[in-house]
Order: structure tokens, then C-alpha cells, then sequence
């Protein structure tokens, strides 16, 4: 069992520092949270229901979903691939690969949507070869989902990191002395012992996916019911001075984060005994 | 002969970890490996589990050659410093691991497992805790499921790295005296490696003894203790005085005194002389050493003395409750004659 922390004596300060946290959540989470759907209901639920069963917000939201879809799990692979070689082996270049990792936290999403036009758009390094061969990226459902790889890759590495070098090696070690083959070794004892990190970051990563904005505007090329996802449909809508609509469709991704924590929580509660297990251990 | 290391040689990038090292084990023999920190001994265990390959030199088992084999061919039990058990599996899982993850071919079945299992958990006094997770166990239980998790496959040959060094002394003791039950019960090869000395010797039929990745010494307990080669093993396994004399066919000069000296190597003159706390004689007027008396200390069966000569050399002696020192007081001073002094190249 995890020690509880001694509970601090409840001094003024104390209680003066978490009024001070709780004050500072309701303004900066809670009230702009309120006022999505607060704007989102105004005027009733008939425009609102026009608002997010209107042809174009669907589309904007099946995309959406599409991207996450695709995108959540190439980082996840690729999140276990980079935690599996930083933490098990040491090689030179490591320090580079964690900081190339950290690279999309530290640059602006805008110039990770920039990139991609500048390797594959019209004007890019292969405009002339894709148009050439038909082959569309920006614009299209490929550029929003690299755009989105990229500015969601460190979420799932960056959980399995800390916990994959807490952890060691000797079990994976022990397991190869008692005769497990590699992908035994992988599936058997390495994914059981990171599969709530591993969860949490696909979680953390699948919010921030859906949520993203300034990579995938930049791909995006705004067609609506083509190429625009749930934030650009939004930004767009906003733009029009179609509030009701704008805000009803905020309200889906916010409630779309919602499901995410939501889900994250449940399987912490179903799972406490093992995830308190693993931590214990 | 079951185990044969021969010419074993390891450099990592800046170091030599292990220098020609050659021994050998008997079948069913309990063989320690003794050594300080950084002298090679877990190096040399990863070698023989397959873990680590050598620069060069050979380890065969049952004259089968080891190095062509992976650390899962060479079928060899390891019981890890940290134990190492599966945390997201319960003691019976734990257990079984060795068995399931085989091949479909060589499996045993269902029951042929679950009976090995059983078997394990009494052998280990923990039937009842087959469905715990390790986190539910204490220290002492997690090491007994890691060796028979490390039984389960049937080892060819049991190593244990360290098996005792993150319990605490009492429990350690415990599990000594049940791990050589167990090592007697089963007759596996088995291989330990520690840095405590008391431990090996309590433990072992054979120690090698280690220093900077090569061989010191290697030989039984008592042999070792009584006729250590190097000045090295003789300060490892226990307590000791040192002092300047000078050597002369056998005798040494202590300027005063003389003693009988056990030379091992040495040339004469000047040479440093060794002795144990306990191989002296304390006596009011008799030859020996001036010293003051710093302490008397009760150390269990003894008197624990700290003497010091009259150029601050400080020595530390056992004596008998009943001996001359029970009369001693702080302040005292009395003639301190070793009565068994080692000399060493």
C-alpha cells in the first residue's frame, strides 16, 4: 500500500493556498466550460440539435474521429518503440532522441501543419512528383493525420519513459532466463506492467488529437464536409457570427474530452486493486 | 565435472572486468563467489546465465559448450538481488511462467503444471499464497517465490545473485540455513554470489574468492580460513591486525620480540605482519607489544579490546570472558603477543 501523506495541519495558509486552487480551476476550466454550453442551449434545443446534425458538422466530426483514429494509434506504436529503445539500451544519441521527441511540446503546431506544406504541398520539395502521380496529402485526410502525428507524438512516449526506467529490466531479464522468446517477453511481461501508461497516454493523446487546431488548419485547406475537422468547423462557424452553432459544436468536443477523462477514471476505479498493485510492487 | 569455466576474459569499454578467471564445479555442489564490489562477480554470473558474452575464453556445462547457447537454451535458474518477480502475476503464475512460456511441443499440460506448482509452493512454506501478488508478500517470501520460479524449469544450474542483500539480518539467516536445505533436498548446481564473507562461508562447499576480476583464491571454508594465499583473502574473511616487522627464516622481529611467523610467499626483511583478533595473548610483564588499554567491550563470547602501542598504532583483540583481559581496565597498560602471525608476498 502507497503511504498516505501526513496530513498537513490546517493552518490559514493552508486553507488560504486551496482557495486559492480551487478559485483559480472555476476560472480558468470550470467557467469557460459553463459558458460552452451554456451559449450552446441559449436559444433552445431545436438549434442546437440543427446546429450538430447539420451535414457538414457530421462530416467535420466523422473526420475527426477519423484522424484520431488513425493518428492515436501510429503514436502509440511508436511511443513503445521509443520508450522500449531509451529505456532498455544505451546507445549514443540518446539525449537527441529524447529531445527530437520533445520537439512537438516545445514548437508551435502551426509550424508542424508548415512542414508538411513545405515537403508536400503544391509548392513542396515532392508538390510537382505527387501531382504528377495523383497522390493527394495536404488538403486531404493524409495531411491532417501527419499534421496530427506530429503534434501528438511526445504523449504516449513521454508517459512510458519515466515508468518504463522506473521499473528496470530485471523482469524482462528473468523472464528471458526462464525461457520467454521476445515477443513472450513483450506481451507477457513489458505490456502488462505499462498498460496503464500506456492507457493514460493514449487517452492524454486522443484528447489532444481531436482538439487540435493550428497543425491541421494549416493542412487543412478548410472544404467543408471534406476536409475540416470538428475545431475548424467551429472556428468557421464562429467566424460567421453563427453563435448557437459554434458553441453547439464546442460542446461536442468538449464533451468528446469529457468521455475521455470519464473513461480514464472508470478504468482506474475498475482496475484500483491492480493499478495500486503495480504501484506498490 | 558440471560446470568448467576456463580462461573467462571480459573488458567492458574502459576496464577489465574479469581476467582469465578458470574454475570449476562439481554436480550438486554449492560454490560461492566472493568479492568485494567491482570485482566482477555478478559480471561473471551474467556470463554463465547467458545474459553477457565474454571476450574470449569458454564455459561448458556437462561438456556441452554454454557460449553457443542463449540464456534460453542453457535452461539455468536465476534468482535475482531484486528478485525480479512479475508484478502483474500472482505467486502461482509467477511460478508457472517458466513452464507455460514453453513451446507448444514441450509444454507439460494444465495439470502437470498446476501439480509442479503445488509442488513448488510447499517446497517454499507458502501454499497458502498462491494467489497473492508479490506487492502482498514480505521481503523474505518474494525471494522464496523467485527461487522456485527459478526451480520450476528445472535448472541445469541454479545462480543466485546477491539472494540475501536487500533483507535484513535476522530473516537472512533464516533463509541461509533453508536455502542449503533446499540446495541439499534438490541437488542442483548452484552458483551464489556475494560480498559477505560470513555468508559464504556459511554457505558454501567451495569459495571463489575475487579481487579487481581475477581468481584470489579458491577453496573450502575452513581451508580458506586457515590458509588464506594472499594478504587479500585473509583481510576479506575477517577482522585483522596489522603490524611492521622484519623478516627472518621464519621468524619475525617485532623489535622487542620475536613471533613464528606463517609465510605465504614473502622474502625476508622488512614485511607487514598479519594477525586475528582473537589469535593473542594478553599478559601483565610478558613479551609482546606495549599497549594502553582504549576499551573493554563485551562482543557475545568475548571481550572486545582496543589497544593502542605507544606510537598510536591502534589493535583490536578478542579474549575469552574468563582470560587475563576481564581484569583489564581502561588506562591499563599490558603486553599484547600475537600468537599466529601471517606474513604475506
Amino acid at each position: 500500500m502507497r503511504a498516505r501523506p501526513a496530513e498537513a495541519p490546517k493552518t490559514p495558509a493552508a486553507v488560504g493556498l486551496s482557495l486559492v486552487a480551487v478559485f483559480w480551476l472555476a476560472l480558468i476550466i470550470l467557467l469557460p466550460l459553463v459558458t460552452v454550453l451554456v451559449e450552446a442551449s441559449k436559444e433552445g434545443a431545436a438549434p442546437f440539435l440543427a446546429a450538430v446534425t447539420e451535414p457538414d458538422t457530421i462530416a467535420a466530426i466523422q473526420l475527426t474521429l477519423l484522424v484520431a483514429a488513425i493518428a492515436v494509434p501510429l503514436n502509440a506504436v511508436f511511443g513503445i518503440a521509443a520508450a522500449w529503445c531509451i529505456t532498455r539500451f544505451e546507445f549514443k544519441g540518446k539525449g537527441l532522441l529524447l529531445t527530437i521527441i520533445d520537439l512537438p511540446f516545445t514548437i508551435s503546431p502551426v509550424i508542424a501543419g508548415l512542414v508538411w506544406m513545405l515537403l508536400f504541398g503544391a509548392q513542396g520539395w515532392f508538390g510537382a512528383w505527387l501531382r504528377l502521380n495523383d497522390i493527394h496529402i495536404v488538403f486531404a485526410l493524409p495531411g491532417l493525420v501527419l499534421a496530427t502525428v506530429l503534434v501528438t507524438l511526445p504523449f504516449v512516449a513521454r508517459e512510458l519513459i519515466p515508468l518504463m526506467n522506473d521499473q528496470g529490466t530485471d523482469e524482462e531479464v528473468a523472464a528471458r532466463t526462464l525461457g520467454a522468446r521476445g515477443w513472450d517477453i513483450f506481451f507477457r511481461i513489458t505490456l502488462p506492467n505499462i498498460k496503464w501508461a500506456l492507457v493514460y497516454g493514449v487517452l492524454l493523446c486522443t484528447a489532444r488529437a481531436m482538439g487540435e487546431f493550428g497543425a491541421v488548419s494549416v493542412v487543412s485547406g478548410h472544404i467543408r464536409g471534406q476536409t475540416n475537422t470538428l475545431p475548424l468547423q467551429i472556428e468557421i462557424l464562429y467566424n460567421q457570427y453563427e453563435a448557437v452553432a459554434a458553441f453547439a459544436c464546442a460542446s461536442i468536443l468538449a464533451g468528446l474530452a469529457i468521455v475521455t477523462l470519464i473513461l480514464k477514471s472508470v478504468l482506474e476505479w475498475r482496475f484500483a486493486d491492480e493499478l495500486a498493485a503495480n504501484r506498490r510492487h | 565435472m558440471s560446470l568448467t569455466v576456463s580462461n573467462i576474459t571480459k573488458t567492458f569499454t574502459k576496464f577489465a572486468a574479469l581476467s582469465d578467471v578458470t574454475f570449476e564445479a562439481e554436480p550438486g555442489e554449492f560454490l560461492a563467489l566472493l568479492g568485494p564490489s567491482g570485482s566482477g562477480k555478478t559480471t561473471l554470473l551474467r556470463l554463465l546465465a547467458g545474459l553477457d558474452q565474454p571476450d574470449s575464453g569458454a564455459i561448458a556445462f556437462d561438456g556441452e559448450n554454454f557460449l553457443s547457447l542463449n540464456a534460453r537454451e542453457r535452461r539455468i535458474g536465476m534468482v535475482f538481488q531484486s528478485y525480479a518477480l512479475f508484478r502483474h502475476m500472482t505467486v502461482a503464475e509467477n511460478i508457472a511462467f517458466g513452464l507455460t512460456v514453453r513451446p507448444a511441443g514441450e509444454r507439460k499440460t494444465k495439470a502437470q503444471i498446476k501439480a509442479k506448482v503445488e509442488s513448488l509452493l510447499k517446497l517454499i512454506q507458502l501454499e497458502e499464497y498462491g494467489k497473492r501478488f508479490p506487492a502482498q508478500l514480505s521481503g523474505g517470501q518474494r525471494q522464496r517465490v523467485a527461487l522456485a520460479r527459478a526451480l520450476a524449469i528445472e535448472p541445469r544450474i541454479l545462480l543466485l545473485d546477491e539472494p540475501f542483500g536487500a533483507l535484513d539480518a535476522l530473516v537472512r539467516k533464516d533463509l541461509r540455513r533453508w536455502l542449503r536445505r533446499i540446495h541439499d533436498e534438490t541437488g542442483v548446481t548452484t552458483v551464489f554470489v556475494t560480498h559477505d564473507q560470513e555468508e559464504a562461508l556459511d554457505l558454501a562447499d567451495r569459495v571463489v574468492v575475487l579481487k579487481e576480476g581475477r581468481i584470489e583464491q579458491i577453496g573450502a571454508p575452513l581451508e580458506l580460513y586457515r590458509e588464506p594465499k594472499s594478504a587479500f583473502v585473509f583481510e576479506f574473511l575477517g577482522a585483522n591486525n596489522q603490524a611492521p616487522g622484519t623478516l627472518l627464516g621464519g621468524t619475525i622481529d617485532f623489535g622487542g620480540f620475536t613471533a613464528t611467523a606463517i609465510v605465504k610467499g614473502a622474502s625476508d626483511g622488512a614485511v607487514t605482519a598479519r594477525f586475528r583478533p582473537f589469535d593473542t595473548q594478553i599478559s601483565r610483564s610478558g613479551p609482546g607489544f606495549a599497549v594502553k588499554v582504549l576499551s573493554v567491550l563485551p562482543a557475545g563470547a568475548n571481550l572486545r579490546l582496543e589497544l593502542q602501542t605507544a606510537d598510536g598504532q591502534v589493535f583490536e583483540t578478542q579474549h575469552a570472558h574468563d582470560s587475563e583481559a576481564s581484569d583489564l581496565h581502561v588506562g591499563d597498560t599490558v603486553s599484547l603477543l600475537p600468537t599466529k602471525v601471517y606474513v604475506f608476498a
